[in-house]
């Protein structure tokens, strides 16, 4: 109980993970800042932003319902550690951890923090608010879709694994999945989903500071904002190294590196898309990619 | 205290306010983002809601209309909370200060703790005076 209670606060859950998904951000905003030719903040930016967040006041809506609004983010942070902590751990003791099905508990896991943000700002009763949460619905209902397709071909290509490490003990012996074209199709989309989990740049209109002020985020300040940034940060770290585990045998820096680059580079190059293009974007482009992933997987190859 | 005031002098979340300014003080705050000056090498950006607000940039002189709205801005914000008054008019009313429309300056309304005067002020005399702001807040804690 110790065990677990140490692994879920301490290492490899919240306080590791946050530390780690901190040193991303940073990456994440200096790269922005040299890729528009600025110098960029320095590396405890986003710790001072944290701390910041958390001595100032929390303001409450007059008309917003409080239980709600102020559980919400708690509610989506707790949910991404256990994610966090799953995924890490069956990359640290293999064969030792996990259950057979943690991966669907993994894709519920992480589509929590979304469901308690919609929950949150719509419990804050401001109509940007309500505008940023019909857009994440439906940005939810685009890329949910087509990332639960592409995590089912490992399963298929392991002939039914269900189990983290069992799928990382059978790449390390039969190979990495993305070494043959079904792997690669399906790991292009789940990075596409992985953006848009992350609500980042092509895919940040339900937040669209530029033109519906914050969106999800406009009512929340003080410890709660510091809550909701610390998820998404969190997020930052265990997405990629889930994917890297499904699909690409299991951690380790690089390619941590290699999916954190795509993404800044992907986010730097992109203007935001409207909700329209992302909702078709999903649906037909991606969706069929990720089935004909599935039948190549199928077929063997 | 000190690691209080070190976080929140570290990261400054500016929100901008025009009330009612002929937009070139508004065009100059613009050019402190971009990567000429790049204050976000300081930790200040720019937010879109005044609920992350740290700092309220208040450009123009006050008219009737804007008044009401602006106390009302101020009293969303979370606190500690510091008001900056940006150009001629937001500092003193400018040319408008006999104006029938304009019958308050902005600190009459609202607490400002920096004067930042100018036509629109050069972007280096608004950096000067964040500077100058961080320094009377770390003396005051």
């Amino acid at each position: 109980m110790l065990k677990h209670l140490f692994n879920f606060i301490i290492f490899p859950g919240f306080l590791f993970t946050a530390v780690v998904g901190l040193a991303a951000s940073w990456i994440d905003r200096k790269v922005t800042a040299r890729v528009q030719w600025r110098v960029g903040p320095p590396w405890y930016q986003p710790l001072a932003d944290l701390v910041k967040l958390s001595i100032k006041e929390i303001t409450i809506p007059k008309n917003a319902s409080k239980v709600v609004f102020l559980l919400a983010p708690l509610f989506g942070l707790s949910a991404v550690i256990l994610a966090a902590t799953f995924i890490w751990q069956a990359n640290i003791q293999l064969g030792a951890s996990g259950f057979t099905g943690d991966i669907v508990v993994i894709l519920y896991l992480l589509t929590l923090p979304a469901i308690a943000l919609i929950l949150g700002s719509s419990a804050s009763g401001n109509p940007l608010a309500s505008l940023g949460v019909s857009r994440e619905i439906k940005l939810m209902l685009a890329y949910e879709l087509p990332f639960i397709i592409c995590i089912i071909v490992p399963i298929i290509k392991s002939s039914g694994f269900l189990k983290m490490t069992d799928l990382i003990a059978f790449q390390a012996i039969n190979g990495v999945f993305v070494s043959n074209i079904s792997g690669i199709l399906a790991i292009l989309v789940a990075v596409f989903c992985m953006q848009a989990k992350l609500g980042l740049v092509p895919f940040d209109m339900a937040e669209a500071e530029t033109e519906i002020m914050g969106g999800i985020y406009i009512e929340y300040s003080g410890i709660l904002l510091a809550v909701l940034k610390l998820t998404k940060t969190i997020m930052m770290v265990a997405l990629p190294v889930f994917l890297s585990s499904i699909f690409w045998g299991g951690f380790s820096v690089w390619k941590y590196v290699v999916l954190l680059v795509v993404m800044i580079l992907m986010r730097n190059t992109n203007p935001r898309v409207r909700i329209d293009q992302a909702l078709r974007f999903f649906w037909y482009r991606m969706t069929s990619l990720a089935i004909i992933a599935v039948l190549l997987a199928t077929l063997g190859m | 205290m000190s690691l209080k005031l070190k976080a929140l002098t570290k990261s400054i979340w500016v929100y901008h306010m025009s009330t009612g300014s002929c937009n070139n003080c508004d065009i100059e705050i613009l050019d402190l983002l971009t990567p000429r000056f790049d204050v976000e090498r300081f930790g200040i950006i720019l937010v879109g809601s005044i609920r992350h607000a740290d700092a309220i940039l208040v450009t123009g002189a006050l008219n009737l209309k804007t008044i009401p709205r602006i106390k009302n801005i101020y009293e969303q914000a979370p606190k500690p909370c510091v008001v900056i008054a940006i150009g001629a008019c937001a500092c003193g009313q400018g040319i408008f200060a006999k104006g029938p429309n304009t019958p308050d300056p902005v600190d009459s309304v609202l607490p400002v703790d920096a004067y930042i005067p100018g036509c629109p002020p050069k972007p280096e005399a608004m950096i000067a005076a964040i500077v100058k702001l961080i320094e009377k807040l770390k003396g005051k804690g």
